[in-house]
């Protein structure tokens, strides 16, 4: 399966916009047929990743999810009312650690993974 | 829509194809970090395109969020490899942690506006959002040893569990059909935060691969439901990304030790304890310095094994040195990593790589498997269970059919241990007494200096 035409699909399916405070049936239906989708890629993309990389997916992935900063940063900004203030402010400071955290952590792993040609010219220096 | 929410829906398309080309990265090492740089830079485009959302009225906040988040993130990143595994399950309960409390706010702010579909979704949000934060939370103290990392248990726990998730459920229930009648909502958080925690005491430190990424699958799918709550698309995508991910991996590490996920979520590892006789008897050979020196100085091949011992130890760059010294010798040197060594997925190999082990050298179980019988020595670090051939040829211990490193094949095998005591499962381990293996008791590190230099006077 290619991803790109899943995507493709992901995106054609993506119906109504919603109104603030309610869910539409046919936005849910929308987002359920991004879901399913984006399942059936996820299943497809990380089956690949051999497991030398586990780690460094799970931190990935850690770091990816940590998008609902997105959300968390409208939350803290409206100022609708305090309570939801403090805990958009709360939720923009840990989805960030997430997003930096997970970003900066993976790419330092990855980094070690070398092969044998670079570890030896690395060694010889 | 007006133009700026145009751009924002292209920042989040744009992100959405970056995380999944990033992903796409990761099925090999040299494509990986490009592919990671685009799912970061996906990453930024959706955060800067968000800061333009016409709802926000005001950035302090946001911006007090962002500099405390970066200030704590950064940190984060800098931990040793060895405490991967913690990190992890902190930075798991960090992500749930923002997506129920992003599910409590739009409660806060909309009330009973909100229709029930996207109740349904938002109380879907919070209640995995917050049993993930809490579980996370008491996983990551198991492997800081911040508590006790056997499993506990209690007479009825399982009735009490299953009390606990009935209420939250009728909770949840109730507050669908009273919209207006918070205490509904936020007893259902209760329960859920609660329940996170007793989904996790029973779980034993060996398990631990499972439920860390099982707990990596609950906050992608939170994160998902945070999504639908938002009716918003790239949250959906990465939220399911990364919760198909954790229960790809969940699946994956179950295999690994043959359990079904439900026995290892109720089974109590370690309290459960089968008849395992067969073999373990006789005694166990200890073996000197320089013997072992010796056979590794004049094999043809050597295979290192390593378990969760070698990273209490820190030893992964001991071993490297003496692979090293081996290699220049002129014998082949491999690494056999069993997919539930140590504590996390992957953990092994990250070390390894740490210590500058090109991953070339590092084999899968299965590749590494058919190479042991032509193995003359193999070496195990700190790994008890993995390599226990009682898996195999025991019917009746608790770990049969569970897949091993065969290292019992090998011509000869050493094995660098603590002390004489059982492994975290509590199995004597038949290896232990084969006439061809050989025991080396000690620190890891220290035993495995000692062997670089032993190694070099021969």
């Amino acid at each position: 399966m290619n991803p790109a035409i899943l995507i493709a699909v992901v995106f054609a399916v993506q119906g109504t916009e919603a109104e603030p405070g309610n869910l539409p049936i046919p936005v849910l239906i929308a987002s359920l047929y991004v879901f399913v989708l984006a399942a059936f890629l996820g299943y497809q993309v990380i089956s690949r990743v051999p497991p030398l990389l586990h780690t460094p997916l799970m931190s990935a992935t850690n770091a990816i999810s940590g998008i609902s900063l997105i959300g968390s940063i409208v939350i803290a900004g409206e100022h609708a009312n305090t309570l939801s203030t403090v805990l958009g402010t709360i939720a923009v400071t840990s989805a960030m650690i997430n997003v930096t955290g997970g970003f900066l952590i993976t790419d330092r792993m990855l980094k070690m993974f070398r092969k044998k040609d670079t570890v030896k010219a690395e060694e010889k220096k | 829509m007006n133009a700026s929410s145009y751009l924002l829906e292209a920042t989040y398309l744009v992100a959405s194809v970056f995380f999944v080309l990033g992903l796409k990265g990761l099925s090999h090492p040299d494509s990986a970090r490009r592919g990671m740089i685009m799912a970061a830079a996906g990453m930024a485009a959706a955060v800067f395109g968000t800061l333009f959302h016409a709802g926000i009225v005001s950035y302090t906040w946001i911006l007090v969020g962002l500099v405390v988040g970066s200030s704590i993130g950064i940190p984060m990143a800098m931990v040793p490899m060895t405490a991967m595994p913690q990190r992890t399950a902190l930075s798991h309960a960090f992500g749930a942690l923002a997506a129920s409390l992003v599910g409590v706010a739009e409660y806060a702010i909309h009330g009973t506006s909100m229709g029930p579909v996207k109740m349904g979704a938002l109380g879907f949000e919070v209640m995995l959002g917050s049993l993930t934060t809490t579980g996370s939370l008491i996983a990551a103290a198991k492997l800081q040893e911040l508590m006790r990392g056997t499993p506990i248990q209690f007479k009825g726990q399982h009735i009490v569990n299953l009390l606990l998730a009935l209420t939250m459920v009728g909770c949840y229930l109730g507050w669908l059909t009273h919209p207006g009648a918070a205490v509904f909502f936020y007893s259902m958080i209760g329960c859920a935060l609660l329940f996170g925690i007793m989904l996790v005491i029973p779980i034993g430190a060996a398990d631990m691969p499972v439920v860390m990424s099982l707990l990596n699958s609950y906050a992608g799918l939170s994160s998902a439901a945070t999504g639908f709550v938002l009716s918003n698309n790239v949250l959906i995508i990465a939220g399911t990304l990364d919760g198909f991910s954790g229960f790809i991996l969940s699946i994956l590490m179950c295999k690994a030790m043959n359990r079904s996920i439900t026995n290892v979520l109720f089974g109590g590892f370690g309290a459960v304890t089968g008849t395992d006789t067969g073999g373990a008897a006789g005694t166990m050979r200890e073996v000197s310095l320089d013997d072992v020196a010796v056979q590794l100085a004049y094999a043809n091949q050597v295979v290192f094994v390593p378990g969760y011992g070698m990273a209490t130890a820190q030893a992964q760059h001991a071993v490297r040195e003496l692979g090293n010294i081996l290699e220049e010798r002129g014998v082949s040197v491999k690494y056999g990593i069993h997919p539930v060594a140590g504590r996390m997925p992957g953990h092994m190999n990250v070390l390894l790589a740490e210590a500058n082990v090109p991953y070339s050298s590092l084999y899968e179980m299965d590749q590494v498997n058919p190479e042991l019988p032509s193995t003359d020595v193999a070496v195990v670090i700190g790994a008890n269970d993995v390599v226990n051939p009682d898996a195999r040829d025991n019917p009746q211990s608790p770990i049969a059919g569970m897949p091993i490193i065969e290292v019992d094949r090998a011509r000869s095998v050493i094995v660098l241990k603590r002390g004489k005591g059982k492994g975290f499962s509590g199995l004597e381990n038949p290896l232990f007494f084969k006439s061809n293996t050989g025991m080396l008791y000690g620190d890891a590190k220290t035993s495995l200096s000692g062997l670089v230099q032993a190694v070099q006077k021969v």
